[in-house]
């Protein structure tokens, strides 16, 4: 997982109560983590959320190129992948038409040795995406090796294969260091909902660069920030949770 | 034997045809070095392919020359003396001394070539003897009978002067004409034809040559044939209408195809299959890669669909397999250990991809030098683009630079056309407050920029407007990228359009 993930503030939904001190929480970088290469699934909580993007590129290992599948709704609705905008601009970009190419794409792209990773954008609930097609992604992920990420745009949580099953929205961001009114550092809130071999969860993340150490303490600025956020806004949104350090 | 002499080597009395002792005997100094008929006549052949650069029509004449068809296209070269200076110029760079001669006829053009009239005369022959003919056997030397148009007299004055040798006779020939006192090539077309056909035989027959040199007998040029490219072809007993008829016949293509192209050291980058029918029709297909490759079972894997898909129609009897386009491919060992290498395995993917897909749906970013950010990315096929490492690098070199201007702010989805969005400011030049995109109602809550990118005048039309880049995030934490089009009084057009242009993570 990448290192510059930090974690801003957390909430095991199950495990909150058995968590006493909230110092243990604000660790950074310690996002639950699939045991190898295997098939992630992420829903975007909105087509006009770009937030997904943010939350999973830091996790892609560098050095050999990305294989980026988008459907032609997903590129109409959500854009096309900008290349200028990517911390590694190796990638083979693959326009399909519909989501049978699109998957069959991904799965000839998870047996190539030389893929550092497979990114799948599908939009909404096509019917070819059944739980047969996510399982034969995560099969060929874990057997190559290469990871794969299932993006879902506008889609519904229905039966699938994926190891990992993200729910991620785009939050607040923090605090520009040098201009109070320019958005700062990304923060997204991820939910893990459906995962093998560890506690799903709810988290509030945030991603600095790594020069970037303005976090003295990776939790406790950013949970004040988020504690004056939360009142600003009235009330703070569904899952954001804010713990008082 | 004496082969062919040197200029300098002919002013001291020797001669080709000559034994070496006496030539010796003349001038002690004669250097010597033994010919290479081979040699020669490899090196001719390829003259005849790079000669092509003046015409499509080459072909070999004899030992010693080329025959070019210049018929339209002197014009290209400034006309045809300019076209004759240029041969001899370009024959010079290579060392080679080249005597041009362009005649209506090919025959005629021999004759002046080799024979230099008192009004041509050319360069004399040093190191290979090598002749520049350019001849166009024109639709004219169909006309057989009639009496001789203007441009033929003037080539029969201009030829006349020359030896009956120049007509390309047999020895024996030339040298009863020789005998008869017919020495010039005037003096035989003034013998009336009929005494003259009765002495010789049809072969040899010097009124025949005649005829050629002057236009009255066609004599076409066989251009030299280009290199075969590989071809495999597979020819059934029985027309097969079946669909796997393609599948079976490719698996003896393919190994064929292969071995040819490993006999040549070609890797194959465009591929063409014909199925053809029995009532005659040819069905095809094609698939690229990316990379040269000869690979049994990656060839076959990409052809297998595109074969399925043929229709056999009344059914085939023959399948053809060419490499249509090959580049060298040496002899490769991938590595001792058996773990297969990256780049090509990527090229194999993208070959995959886009056989099934499309070749323009599988692309590579290709870095462009433009500000404006949807040229920037320059998609290219993935098939057409460079070389998996060198192709990586490039793009790599040429992002780079742009990161050097300030690229680090870009969105990593870009909607194809940004999209119109109406936006409520504090001041038409301020920042944007609030904006309505696709119904629905955003606010902003920061803000950074904007950023100026200017229209590129040499590219645009003169009414572009510039852009002014904002990086928004609305309450939400979603953040956008979005643009002001123009300024107020820019004189380009009403008030300022805004419009939604890419997403941010």
């Amino acid at each position: 997982m990448a290192r510059g993930l930090s974690l801003v503030a957390g909430d095991g939904s199950r495990a909150a109560e058995k968590r006493a001190k909230p110092a243990a929480l604000a660790e950074p970088s310690r996002l639950p983590q699939p045991s190898g290469p295997t098939l992630s699934e992420v829903f975007a909580s909105h087509a006009r959320d770009g937030g997904w993007a943010g939350f999973l590129l830091p996790q892609l290992a560098a050095g050999r190129p990305l294989l980026w599948v988008q459907d032609r709704m997903a590129i109409r609705e959500a854009g096309r992948v900008h290349p200028a905008g990517l911390p590694d601009r190796r990638l083979i970009h693959v326009e399909a038409r519909h989501a049978r190419d699109a998957l069959w794409a991904m799965e000839e792209g998870l047996r190539c040795a030389g893929i550092g990773a497979v990114i799948g954008e599908l939009w909404g609930d096509p019917a070819a995406l059944d739980f047969t097609a996510t399982r034969r992604l995560a099969v060929a992920a874990e057997r190559s090796g290469v990871p794969c990420w299932l993006v879902r745009q506008g889609g519904t949580a229905n039966l699938s294969g994926a190891r990992m099953r993200w729910r991620v929205a785009s939050g607040p961001s923090l605090p520009h260091p040098f201009d109070p009114k320019a958005p700062g550092a990304p923060a997204w809130e991820a939910e893990l909902f459906r995962v093998r071999g560890c506690a799903p969860g709810r988290w509030a993340l945030a991603y600095e660069k790594g020069g970037f150490h303005l976090l003295a303490e990776p939790g406790g600025r950013a949970l004040a920030q988020n504690g004056q956020r939360a009142a600003s806004l009235g009330e703070p949104s569904p899952g954001w949770s804010v713990r008082a350090a | 034997m004496i082969h062919a002499v040197t200029e300098a080597a002919a002013r001291r009395g020797a001669r080709p045809g000559m034994r070496l002792t006496d030539a010796r005997a003349l001038d002690p100094n004669l250097l010597a070095e033994p010919a290479e008929p081979a040699g020669d006549a490899a090196l001719l052949a390829r003259l005849a392919r790079w000669a092509g650069r003046w015409s499509p029509l080459v072909e070999v004449d004899g030992e010693d020359g080329l025959r070019l068809d210049v018929g339209g296209v002197a014009h290209l070269f400034g006309g045809e003396e300019a076209l004759a200076a240029d041969m001899v110029a370009r024959f010079a760079a290579l060392g080679l001394t080249a005597r041009v001669a362009i005649a209506p006829t090919a025959a005629a053009a021999w004759a002046l070539a080799r024979f230099p009239s008192p009004r041509r005369g050319e360069g004399r022959v040093r190191g290979l003897a090598l002749n520049e003919q350019a001849g166009t056997p024109s639709p004219r030397s169909a006309l057989l009978s009639r009496p001789l148009p203007a441009g033929e007299r003037d080539l029969l004055g201009l030829l006349s002067p020359l030896p009956v040798a120049a007509l390309r006779l047999e020895a024996r020939a030339a040298q009863i004409l020789e005998r008869l006192g017919l020495k010039t090539i005037g003096q035989l077309a003034q013998v009336p034809r009929k005494s003259l056909q009765r002495r010789f035989r049809e072969a040899d027959n010097p009124l025949e040559a005649l005829d050629r040199a002057l236009g009255l007998k066609p004599e076409p040029l066989t251009a030299a044939p280009a290199e075969a490219p590989p071809r495999a072809l597979a020819r059934l007993a029985e027309p097969a209408t079946h669909a796997e008829a393609a599948a079976q016949a490719l698996e003896r293509l393919v190994p064929e195809l292969a071995r040819q192209l490993e006999a040549r050291k070609l890797g194959a980058r465009r591929l063409h299959l014909a199925g053809y029918r029995v009532d005659g029709s040819i069905a095809g297909t094609g698939v690229a890669t990316a990379i040269p490759t000869r690979e049994p079972k990656h060839l076959a894997r990409l052809l297998a669909d595109k074969a399925a898909a043929l229709d056999p129609g009344f059914g085939f009897d023959a399948f053809a397999l060419t490499a249509s386009w090959c580049e060298p491919l040496g002899a490769a060992q991938e590595s001792l250990v058996e773990q297969p290498d990256g780049d090509m395995e990527v090229a194999k993917l993208v070959d995959r991809l886009s056989v099934r897909l499309g070749p323009e749906r599988v692309r590579r970013p290709a870095p462009v030098a433009s500000h404006v950010p949807e040229r920037a990315s320059g998609w290219r096929p993935a098939v057409a683009s460079l070389r998996g490492a060198e192709g990586d690098a490039a793009v790599q070199n040429g992002l780079d630079c742009f990161a050097s201007l300030a690229m680090t702010g870009r969105p990593h989805h870009l909607l194809d056309r940004p999209e119109a969005i109406a936006v409520v400011y504090a001041t038409p030049e301020g920042v944007p407050r609030r904006f309505v995109w696709r119904r629905l109602t955003h606010d902003i809550a920061k803000v950074e920029g904007p950023e100026r990118i200017a229209p590129e005048w040499w590219r645009e039309r003169s009414s572009a407007r510039l852009r002014d880049y904002y990086r928004v995030e609305d309450e939400d934490g979603r953040r956008y990228w979005i643009f002001r089009e123009g300024v107020i009084g820019d004189g380009r057009g009403g008030a300022p359009n805004w419009f939604m242009h890419g997403l941010f993570g």
